[in-house]
């Protein structure tokens, strides 16, 4: 294989789409699922594809235009192919029907997005009764198997799964008791707050958590409590909710169990790779992008990320993509992280995406070359649900870039 | 007063509405988009709505679906359930209309999502 792609989800398609492009003949997406489209698959509400597309679709939508244009261009797939192993010099080994196949390749694209954190990572005490899902697992469980996890849920945390699965609920005639946030804001987007909550009355509960569940056999309630400014539940404020199902909507973390095999080094911060502006991971020939990489809430921008990281691949395969040193790109104040980390010095720009540790109104995105702003940019809101992209002309002799968010 | 949330932006101002007959005064927003937003919001106010529906002779039990244009707030239960009671065979391709004028809104619901029909060996 010239390039082996991992995942053929929207990072994937998108990767495969672009290396055929560039002229790549023999581009491989080895896929663990039946299907193609990852994630989206089950997002069937609408919202994906307005930068891309300039139209609103829906996740399977947007994931059929990607499978019909890889189709079109000759990707190569290996379905139901799970890859467990790769090693430095990129040879991959994955189970499939054939049994377990080895195989090398040239450069290997890692796109194999994330998972959901679950209860254990929580340590919610109490019952193990049948009824605790993860938002994903209930997602997939309405949207593709068609059955319910249960009549009365309630939902704990306010990421945007658990948002979109309180009004999924609601119309197939569940009831949602509650959506319960341990921070003092919402964690998704204003929109899904609106049009998934207040649209069907169901209320959301800021600097609220589950203490306990209720129930050895099924889940019979939870125990919520208000928490105070550490996210201690204030014991005194502990009430009974009488519930059959718990949907957890509390984070995704990306899937680096392989990249951790090769010695991939990863960040702290998103959980993904460190790579420089041209998506390239500390292990050579080794690319990464979408969810894998950090958490994307548009899809549109995996898109993007996929195409820039298939491009160097390729160059990286045409020997073009020479190992230089790099700057390293600092989160400043008010920025939790940045994706790349680091910039080759003979680059001329490069679009850093970053998301803010905060809600910041009337915020100036500030870049520091050696400390000096080259370029700043006004912003009405900065929020950490949203990522965002600032482009910078990069100076010829830098040290060290810098972002950070200055509010007046 | 109504209280709304303007969703036009992420800023996501929060709106006073005082409706009086015909008049609509709107307070706290930051641009004028909110008050766009208001005027539609309680004159009419549309979704789009997406569930899935069953599908035999398939590769898949669920057939995603979607409103093909947003529909009254008001008809989104209706809606839901008189798809609800369509029951799809494969081949399906994108676009195709599971429900025509679901509920009399006018408005089809169509596939999201294309699906193969079995193939006998
Ligand atoms: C509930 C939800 C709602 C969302 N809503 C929106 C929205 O409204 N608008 C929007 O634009 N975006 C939305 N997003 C974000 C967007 O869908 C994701 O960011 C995007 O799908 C990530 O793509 P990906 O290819 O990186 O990962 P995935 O879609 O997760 O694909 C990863 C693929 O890799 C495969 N894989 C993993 N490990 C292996 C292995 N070892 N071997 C072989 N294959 C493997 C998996 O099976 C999967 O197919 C939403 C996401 C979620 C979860
Ligand atoms: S009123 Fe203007 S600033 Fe406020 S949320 Fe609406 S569009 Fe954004």
């Amino acid at each position: 294989m010239q390039l082996a792609i991992i995942g053929g989800g929207p990072a994937g398609l998108s990767a495969a789409i672009q290396a055929r492009e560039e002229g790549l003949t023999d581009v491989w997406i080895i896929e663990r699922g039946k299907a193609l489209g990852g994630i989206l698959n089950q997002c069937i509400h609408h919202g994906f594809g307005v930068h891309i597309f300039k139209e609103e679709l829906t996740g399977p939508e947007y994931a059929q235009r990607l499978i019909d244009k890889a189709y079109s261009l000759g990707v190569n797939f290996a379905m139901e192919s799970m890859v467990i192993d790769i090693t430095q010099d990129r040879t991959l080994t994955y189970v499939s029907e054939a049994g377990l196949v080895t195989a090398k390749a040239d450069a290997i694209i890692l796109a194999m997005g994330c998972r959901e954190r679950a209860r254990g990572a929580l340590g919610i005490p109490g019952g193990r009764g049948v009824g605790v899902y993860t938002a994903g697992v209930a997602q997939e469980m309405v949207n593709m198997k068609g059955y319910m996890p249960g009549k009365r849920a309630v939902i704990l945390g306010s990421g945007d799964i658990g948002l979109i699965m309180a009004r999924r609920l609601t119309l197939e005639g569940a009831t949602v008791e509650g959506v319960y946030e341990i921070m003092s804001h919402a964690g998704g987007l204003k929109r899904n707050i609106v049009q998934c909550l207040n649209d069907y009355d169901i209320p959301l509960h800021l600097s609220n958590t589950v203490t306990r569940t209720v129930g050895t056999k099924r889940l019979e309630g939870v125990y919520v409590a208000q928490v105070n400014e550490k996210w201690q539940p204030i014991i005194e404020t502990e009430r009974f909710v009488e519930c059959d199902t718990l949907l957890l909507s509390v984070g995704l973390i990306p899937e680096n169990e392989l990249s951790k095999k090769i010695g991939v080094a990863l960040s702290p911060i998103t959980g993904g790779a460190l790579v420089n502006n041209r998506l390239k991971t500390s292990v050579p020939g080794v690319f990464a992008c979408g969810n894998v990489l950090h958490v994307h809430d548009l899809v549109d921008y995996v898109t993007l990320e996929a195409y820039l990281a298939a491009s160097n691949a390729v160059r990286f395969i045409r020997g073009e993509n020479a190992e230089i040193a790099s700057i390293p790109i600092k989160a400043l104040e008010g920025v939790r992280y940045t994706v790349p980390m680091t910039i080759s010095p003979d680059e001329n720009s490069c679009t850093i995406s970053f998301r803010s540790d905060g809600i910041y109104e009337s915020a100036t995105i500030k870049v520091l070359a050696d400390g000096e702003v080259i370029k700043a940019e006004k912003k009405r809101i900065i929020i950490p649900s949203e990522m965002e992209q600032i482009t910078v002309e990069i100076p010829t002799v830098v040290k060290e870039i810098g972002i950070m968010l200055h509010c007046i | 007063m109504i209280e709304l949330i303007c969703i036009s932006c992420p800023v996501g101002c929060n709106l006073a509405v005082e409706l009086n007959d015909d008049d609509i005064k709107v307070d706290g927003h930051k641009c004028m988009a909110g008050v766009k937003y208001a005027k539609e919001e309680l004159k009419n106010p549309t979704r789009n709505i997406a569930t899935s529906v069953r599908v035999v002779g398939g590769d898949m039990a669920m057939l995603s679906v979607k409103t093909s244009r947003p529909i009254p707030k008001g008809a989104i239960q209706a809606v839901v359930d008189a798809v609800h009671q369509v029951t799809m065979t494969a081949p399906v391709m994108i676009g195709d209309v599971v429900l025509a004028d679901a509920a009399g809104t006018g408005v089809d619901v169509v596939a999201t999502r294309k699906i193969r029909g079995n193939v006998f060996k």
